[in-house]
């Protein structure tokens, strides 16, 4: 089994200032690494859902579950399972085209990947893709070839499957 | 109302009488309305004292300490106070100054990110925005810092919210949706963890601050009674259970007793309760109690399982969780609770290695030192410490017989603890002799706050073990880095009797064996601040185990009070003898 898995951690917190930072400040102070956070507002008006993406072994995760359970600002916090979770991330790719051949390969590739073309300029389109983080590593490497002058990821986010919250 | 008149009411509505605090640009307008107000303000000399005092009065009193600073200077000077007692779990809560809110982050005169600064050393923290939020903020505050694990909590006051006019209104039901401890242990694990101890032969409880913070030393005393389990406490659980008490083993761990780091390594079932596991506690994690299944007990979910595999995790309060093992234990056959054997069996083996307390040496011993100490004063005397060797001679030599009559700094180790938390110590009980123990170095990094206890007449008395060094790093020095003394000799110290003289308070040095009863006893007589400059052998070393070890590695010579022939060697408990 490999010890250090990646995780997806769900937590609800208090929608106002300096939240994010108590988070953060925990997982640094506590020496666990966040690949990943994403915060928006959720369902409730007062609250906001933070996702992060952390890799630990599950003695990590057991700590880095309570110590964030442990602060006030945060009202819920749970491990994803992964098999019934959903992951979702978006991505804007500014893609230089040089020749009309170019664009138009890039903007087939876009189609399949089901991604949109939001911007054109002489020299660059930019695509807008969701999907699992693993889809948009694909498209990415399609396109690498044309050159690639920027890349903006939100960094996933999710949600359960089914009836079952957080 | 403005703002600083809502600070004070909402304090004076949480019960508070006294706080420390040191007043600064920002804070004028709340020092404005404290100028008349009924609350008590005690100016020390230093926040660093003003922090240390507010924990010194929460530890003694089971109350909230209050301290007060201005903002960047003043609120940095309080970390150091606010730090020791998140480590501690104290409840403290402490209000820092800020700038106008509209100047915030705009680096202006004496601004610092307290917030920021003070996120990792406490348990919450607030910033008033706007006058209208003080009594609901104070409320909160004193709630979290007092309830599930108590901690220290922060409120930052920027100046104009002070100022501003407001609607006051009483503060309603707080509500904290992400803030609900765990009181109650529950049922299923307390029956699991009943059974394991009833099943074991070799069963010992190991007790921390947790017990003192919650007011478990009846309950502790009854079920360590009623399973015949030895009791032995970390640092912070000193005092939990009366260590004149036969079934107590004394502290455990790095400076702990013999008896102590040996039992713990031949028992079969640890009961572990309000203690955390820290490195100074356990020694090597390996070899701590390796053979032993190990109850945890702990308010704090996070602490179960963070250093030491647990068998029986019971999260909930002390006092509530053992009245309920108290309970379903009782219900059991009383063999299954006779563990006397065993027992006898600890107590036989604590009984040939209690250390050596008399010396007639000159310059002192302070085994000798803090003999005379507790001959001197009485069971209810409050004694604080500071940090180093005067602390661990302390928590090794010193018998504790009641809760909250020890009080350390032992997560931090805060060198210049000891004689402010005394300063607060006896504002909280006035009616309990207070006696701080320190060394020379700790305790020259606070001495300015003399002129607080001179102005406000406490009478606290301050014993200075004095040997002119750095009395623990020099320790480490000569055991582990080839007696390279590197920095740590304090020889040019001041006279410690004339700068207390200095200050107006009386002050006498110590250096026979017979005198410091003698003077401990006309300090407290005194009923005035008294300092006492005790010499001592800057040579002593007291055993320990070496950092990374396993308890039983003992190194040192440790001396005990009844000399046997040969090396004491613990034999271990033949486990088909104990009780079933």
């Amino acid at each position: 089994m490999d010890k250090s898995k990646t995780h997806i951690i769900s937590a609800l917190v208090l929608h106002k200032p300096g939240v994010l930072q108590r988070v953060a400040g925990l997982f640094t102070r506590r020496g666990y690494n966040i690949e990943n956070i994403t915060v928006g507002t959720s369902e409730q008006e007062n609250l906001a859902r933070m996702t992060i993406i952390a890799k630990g072994d599950e003695k990590v995760l057991e700590q880095v579950t309570k110590q964030l359970n442990k602060l006030i600002d945060v009202i819920k916090v749970r491990d994803l399972d992964p098999e019934i979770t959903v992951k979702r991330e978006l991505c804007l790719i500014k893609v230089h085209t040089s020749t009309e051949k170019n664009r138009s390969e890039i903007i087939q590739y876009a189609n399949i990947f089901r991604g949109r073309i939001i911007d054109v300029s002489p020299e660059t389109l930019t695509i807008e893709i969701t999907g699992s983080p693993e889809k948009i590593e694909a498209l990415i490497d399609l396109v690498r070839t044309f050159g690639i002058k920027e890349i903006a990821r939100t960094g996933p986010t999710a949600i359960s499957r089914g009836n079952k919250t957080i | 109302m403005k703002g600083g008149e809502a600070i004070i009411k909402s304090l004076l509505d949480q019960g508070v009488e006294t706080v420390f605090g040191y007043p600064g640009g920002v804070l004028l307008p709340l020092y404005d309305v404290l100028y008349d107000s009924e609350l008590r303000h005690i100016l020390v000399r230093h926040e660093q004292c003003a922090a240390h005092a507010a924990d010194g009065f929460a530890r003694a009193s089971g109350r909230i300490g209050v301290c007060i600073g201005t903002s960047g200077p003043g609120a940095t000077n309080l970390i150091t106070g606010i730090a020791t007692a998140y480590m501690d779990s104290s409840p403290v809560v402490a209000i820092a100054g800020q700038v106008a809110t509209g100047l915030i982050g705009n680096d202006a005169f004496q601004e610092v990110d307290t917030i920021g600064i003070t996120m990792p050393i406490t348990k919450h923290n607030y910033q008033a925005m706007k006058a209208e939020e003080i009594p609901g903020m104070i409320k909160s505050a004193f709630y979290i810092a007092g309830t599930g694990r108590n901690g220290p909590v922060v409120i930052d006051l920027p100046k104009n919210v002070q100022e501003e006019e407001f609607e006051y209104e009483l503060a309603r039901d707080i509500e904290l949706p992400g803030y609900k401890p765990t009181m109650k242990g529950h049922p299923l694990q307390v029956k699991k963890a009943a059974k394991m101890i009833l099943n074991s032969k070799k069963p010992v409880i190991l007790a921390g601050g947790g017990i003192i913070l919650s007011g478990a030393s009846e309950e502790l005393l009854r079920f360590s009674t009623m399973i015949d389990a030895p009791v032995t406490t970390s640092l912070m659980g000193k005092g939990s259970i009366p260590e004149d008490n036969p079934l107590s083993l004394g502290m455990l761990g790095m400076h702990g007793r013999k008896t102590s780091n040996l039992i713990i390594d031949d028992c079969d079932c640890l009961i572990s309760i309000g203690c955390r596991f820290s490195d100074r506690t356990t020694g090597s994690i390996a070899e701590f109690a390796k053979n032993a299944k190990i109850v945890h007990i702990d308010v704090d979910p996070a602490e179960i399982g963070k250093n030491v595999d647990v068998d029986v995790p019971i999260v909930g309060d002390a006092k509530s969780v053992l009245n309920d093992l108290i309970n379903v234990v009782g219900k059991a056959k009383d063999e299954n609770k006779d563990h006397s054997l065993w027992l006898k069996h600890v107590i036989d083996f604590k009984n040939t290695c209690m250390p050596r307390l008399s010396f007639d040496d000159i310059p002192l011993k302070p085994q000798q030192v803090i003999k005379e100490l507790s001959e001197a004063i009485s069971h209810d005397t409050i004694v604080t410490t500071d940090v180093g060797q005067n602390q661990m001679w302390m928590a090794h030599y010193f018998t504790s017989r009641n809760p909250r009559k020890f009080i350390s700094s032992g997560g931090l180790g805060t060198m210049g603890f000891g004689f402010p938390a005394a300063m607060g110590a006896k504002i909280a009980m006035p009616n309990n002799d207070v006696v701080a123990v320190c060394g020379d170095g700790g305790f020259l990094m606070v001495c300015q706050d003399l002129a607080t206890v001179k102005e406000y007449d406490i009478p606290v008395v301050i014993c200075v073990l004095d040997n002119r060094r750095l009395g623990m790093v020099s320790q480490w020095q000569k055991l582990f880095y080839n007696k390279r003394m590197s920095y740590t000799d304090l020889g040019q110290s001041p006279d410690f009797v004339k700068l207390a003289e200095s200050f107006g308070i009386s002050a006498e040095r110590v250096e026979k064996p017979g005198e410091m009863y003698e003077t401990v006893k006309k300090a407290i007589r005194s009923d005035e601040p008294y300092l006492i400059d005790v010499v001592i052998d800057p040579d002593e070393i007291l055993p320990m185990v070496p950092s990374g070890c396993g308890l039983t590695e003992i190194i040192g010579e440790y001396k005990v009070e009844r000399e046997t022939p040969g090396e004491i060697l613990y034999k271990p408990m033949d486990k088909d003898k104990g009780g079933d």
